[in-house]
């Protein structure tokens, strides 16, 4: 049930439409299958699995609106929801910033978003990547804890004004963090795919399992600015805040407008046009890239298209609401989903290579604003943090904490490497001068 | 009441979701008069059975049965409009088993026999599956069944029951002081909790329990057009294990702060606006306040700030799930590992005395069994400074030598597994009696500091950033103004031996936290965390202030 066709979709979706007696109604099928394993001292500790489609109604008489769920698909239970979403709405209060719905639109087609693979995952398959990463560590003697999610699925969307959505969607995100037995040292890896065909669990567990065995009886340096070079997953994290999403977290024009933000221009107005980045950092979203493929339409309908963020360290863009893009006058552009930040072609050892002296940091964690003035942020590294002096990984050394703006960061940029995908996003290694650490951590 | 009068705000009421970006519960859109209804105990019972049989049937030595009705309600308003009211429910069944010394879990929304059992018996499935690269068998602390018992938290005005147009008449007064003091922009929210929870397990017991929750909370921001500065100041409210009666303000609840810094703190019961005007004057301040010059400074910390400190460096660090390593990959492991315990070595100074408990009237944690069946209770963790014991559930005890579950197993939901959680971690106020202006009279340089900001923790729980909401210098014994750009770096051990002094229980209050996360796939449960103020000597302050282009 959870993966309807688009015809089944639309379908159903037809027929709430028909049961609507509002003068705006917009009816969102979400279906997805799915399922997770977690495992911890090198045994699976719990699992568990999802398979709904669920059925959002929003139906709006004048200004105001309401909204119902369900999901059973029978006629009187599509009747009652409809029934549901409009006695709210008729009771509701009228949306100083309601915007009426949207009419027909035309999406990107972005058939990469979704991959058979991903849907065809059986508990099995679940049971056998997570039991070739635990039987890797058994043979090394080290110990892991790791996580396997996926999904597949699709999101349609019809509205009274003519709007039509359909796209189906499939990802898939293991990470997994290796110890050593006498707990000195510490590796992680991680990734993200929307096709599980090119997921291989032992291959990511001998990187963290490297990284562990690497990082035994780090030394300690004493806390102060250093050259890093922070690896994609130290600058986008797929569950917790980071500072690249931090900085594209920023984006948002209303905010910017407001003088509640980095963005903001002392006397009023914001700093879009200005350039506020080295220029080599240029970021822009493209829901059809074939890495990272993703949905075409935004939850309010507006199409996603490729749109450029930064270019040459200059802001171009800023999202915003359809509500506050009219009160502003200023172009309706919704929040993206996943991102790129382009890059060279240099790995991560390529940077390794060119760096006399420097940091390399796995992961970094713990991420939280201090200052929404400077977009300041505080955390700590993580899972494999090295001293690299003439070209070469010298020694691991203990964790630090930092304090560090992304904005400070990308005008410190000394060079850009090869994007991978982390969380959704391309993300280059970057190397940084005078990236801020404040002081040691004891953790491994 | 009639139906139209609870729902409607005089022409305000539920469902509007114009913002998708506002945070959203667990469970479907309702209409709020559902959350009067409720489901009988013996259906519950006779469904519960129905899945235990099942169970047994396919094999499981042990099951338990979690139906679980959540119902979530949030008000949501910025300046002087109504951005959203979302009324949810989620109805379910989480069932739980062994069999072959494995754990299988199976979560079904057909809430019938037939579902009950279908769920039952896929637990049991998944357990056998899982069995078969298993290496050590699930091993239970003993657990009598308590019989058909009941609980109920001890509320005296269920806020499900209080109409929405109160509730949006209290947000916008709020929001009206909060313009009046100078405020930009406010953002002030209620979300209110009912988990009507009914455990049963092959033991025999059958429990039925009613637990309440609410959290009124708003963001004040000045923005100064002309420099360019703007400032913020979050509510000193709490979150709180209580009904609506948290927003009836009485006298006795307020806790003055020290002479000269303009702080209240609130007991069991909060004055949003008065908080919402003295918030936007020290958004205020705050733009033009003293700037830190960082170095070691005696902090004196008020409880609402201190909670988080607890949370994060003892409450955390002493989850026996964490010590073994079982949370390795996302929340981290912890430093108070069994051997480090072993050595002895002070957690704290003598002053630093943590209890554990899901007893306290009005916390966040209080229950009267956990979501394993087990009787809540009080136990120690930090006596005099030195670690005691650990928080810990019924497949952990046997680990320590121990054959008792502390009773602080917890799922944020009927589709989610229930497992270790953070009781309520307080630390117990200071004996003598002592007042805030008699601690900041000792000290010489120091920085008090009220409400909790931003925190930060590595994955072992050593080394911790935290921030606050207001800060004051401390000169010579008396609050000499304003500062800002504070923030203290700590190690955790260092930190709790540096605690010099605590205030007495005339100033003791919870701070909490409506959603701490744990786990993978994460999820959020909600504690409280007690103490009175305390001072801390000799603390690494540093300066936040960045210049960016």
């Amino acid at each position: 049930m959870a993966i309807l066709s688009q015809t089944e979709a639309q379908a159903i979706l037809k027929k709430v439409l028909s049961f609507s007696k509002a003068d705006e109604c917009e009816a969102t099928l979400n279906g997805q299958t799915g399922g997770n394993v977690r495992s911890a001292r090198n045994a699976i500790s719990t699992s568990g699995g999802i398979d709904n489609v669920a059925l959002t109604v929003e139906s709006r008489f004048g200004k105001r609106s309401g909204v119902a769920t369900c999901n059973q698909f029978d006629d009187a239970t599509l009747r009652n929801c409809v029934q549901r979403a409009e006695e709210i709405a008729r009771l509701a209060p009228e949306s100083p910033e309601y915007m009426p719905l949207l009419g027909p639109q035309k999406y990107l087609a972005s058939p990469q978003s979704f991959a058979k693979a991903t849907a065809d995952i059986t508990p099995d398959y679940r049971a056998t990547q997570v039991g070739a990463s635990m039987k890797l560590c058994d043979e090394k003697k080290l110990t892991s804890a790791a996580f396997l999610n996926d999904s597949a699925g699709f999101v349609a969307k019809r509205n009274s004004k003519g709007l039509e959505a359909y796209q189906q969607v499939s990802g898939l995100e293991f990470s997994i963090t290796v110890r050593t037995p006498d707990g000195t040292g510490s590796g992680y890896a991680t990734a993200d795919y929307n096709d599980a065909s090119k997921f291989d669990a032992r291959r990511l567990t001998q990187i963290a399992a490297d990284k562990a065995a690497g990082s035994r009886n780090a030394q300690a340096l004493e806390p102060g600015k250093y050259t890093v070079i922070l690896e994609p997953a130290a600058l986008v994290a797929n569950t917790d805040a980071s500072l690249l999403a931090a900085l594209m977290g920023a984006l948002d024009a209303r905010n910017a407008d407001e003088g509640r933000s980095f963005l903001s221009k002392k006397g009023g107005g914001n700093r879009k046009g200005e350039k506020l980045f080295d220029e080599r950092v240029t970021i822009y979203s493209d829901p059809t890239h074939p890495e990272i493929a993703d949905l075409t339409f935004s939850g309010d309908g507006r199409p996603q298209q490729k749109m450029t963020w930064i270019e040459k360290g200059v802001v171009k863009n800023l999202y915003t609401s359809r509500y506050w893009a009219q009160k502003a006058g200023i172009p309706d552009i919704p929040r993206p989903g996943g991102w790129i930040m382009e890059g060279g072609t240099q790995s991560t050892a390529d940077l390794i290579k060119g760096t006399q002296r420097g940091i390399l940091v796995t992961r970094l964690w713990y991420i939280r604003p201090v200052d929404p003035q400077t977009l300041l942020y505080t955390g700590l590294t993580r899972d494999g943090t090295f001293y690299i002096e003439n070209g070469k990984i010298k020694h691991p050394v203990k964790n630090f904490r930092f304090n560090e703006s992304p904005i400070i960061m990308l005008n410190n940029l000394e060079a850009i490497g090869k994007p991978v995908r982390v969380g959704g996003n391309l993300v280059p290694p970057l190397k940084i001068r005078d990236f801020t650490f404040t002081s040691l951590s004891d953790a491994v | 009441m009639n139906r139209r009068d609870f729902v409607g705000v005089t022409g305000l009421a539920a469902g509007a979701l114009w913002l998708p970006s506002l945070p959203s519960f667990g469970g479907n859109p309702v209409d709020p008069a559902r959350f009067l209804e409720g489901v009988d105990v013996a259906v519950k019972k006779r469904l519960s059975d129905a899945a235990l049989n099942a169970a047994k049937s396919a094999g499981a030595t042990y099951a338990d049965v979690r139906i679980g009705r959540y119902l979530n309600q949030g008000v949501f308003t910025r300046e002087k409009q109504v951005q959203n009211i979302v009324n949810s429910e989620s109805y379910g069944a989480g069932v739980r088993v062994i069999a072959n010394g494995t754990w299988g879990f199976a979560a079904t929304n057909q809430v019938t026999e037939a579902g009950m059992a279908k769920a039952a018996q896929l637990a049991v499935q998944i357990a056998k599956a899982n069995s078969k690269v298993q290496k050590e068998q699930v091993k239970l602390a003993p657990q009598k069944g308590y019989g058909e018992v009941s609980w109920k938290a001890p509320i005296k005005q269920n806020a499900f029951e209080v109409p929405i147009k109160d509730k949006v008449d209290l947000l916008l007064a709020t929001n009206a002081k909060a313009l009046e003091n100078g405020a930009s922009f406010v953002n002030s929210v209620l979300f209110q909790v009912n988990e009507q929870k009914y455990f049963a397990s092959t033991d025999g017991s059958y429990i039925d329990q009613d637990i309440h929750r609410i959290y009124p909370t708003f963001g004040v921001t000045v923005v100064d057009r002309a420099s360019g500065k703007f400032r913020s100041r979050q509510a000193l409210s709490s979150p709180m294990g209580m009904g609506y009666e948290y927003l009836t303000p009485k006298a006795e609840d307020k806790v003055a702060g020290p002479q000269g810094s303009d702080v209240v703190g609130y007991k069991y019961s909060y004055d949003m606006l008065e908080d919402a005007a003295r918030a936007a004057r020290q958004a205020k301040e705050k733009i033009t306040a003293k700037s830190v010059t960082p170095g070691k400074y005696d902090l004196v910390l008020d409880p609402h700030h201190l909670g988080l400190t607890i949370h994060e460096s003892v409450g955390h660090p002493l989850e026996l799930d964490r010590v073994l390593g079982y949370e390795a990959n996302y929340a981290g492991t912890s430093f108070a590992t069994l051997e480090w315990k072993a050595k002895g070595q002070p957690y704290g100074s003598k002053h630093v005395n943590i209890v554990a408990d899901k007893l306290q009237p009005g916390s966040l944690g209080a229950v009267g069994y956990d979501d394993e069946g087990v009787k809540t209770k009080e136990w120690m963790l930090i006596d005099q400074g030195k670690l005691v014991d650990y928080e810990k559930i019924r497949d952990q005890a046997h680990i320590v030598g121990q054959n008792e579950s502390d009773g602080c197993c917890y799922s944020q939901s009927w589709q989610d597994v229930q497992f270790q959680r953070m009781p309520n971690v307080s630390l117990r106020p200071g004996k003598e009696k002592l007042s805030v202006d008699q601690m900041i009279a000792g000290v010489d340089k120091g920085i008090y500091i009220a409400g909790n900001g931003s925190f930060s923790i590595d994955q072992q729980r050593y080394n911790s950033q935290f921030g606050g909401q207001v800060f004051y210098a401390i000169e010579k014994g008396k609050i000499a103004g304003m500062l800002e750009d504070v923030a203290y770096q700590t190690n955790t051990l260092e930190f709790w031996n540096s605690c010099a002094a605590v205030c007495d229980q005339s100033d003791y209050r919870f701070a909490g936290f409506f959603n701490d996360g744990k786990g993978q796939p994460s999820q959020s449960s909600a504690v409280s965390h007690g103490s009175s103020t305390t001072r801390f000597n000799g603390v690494n302050v540093i300066n936040t202030a960045r210049k960016i282009g």
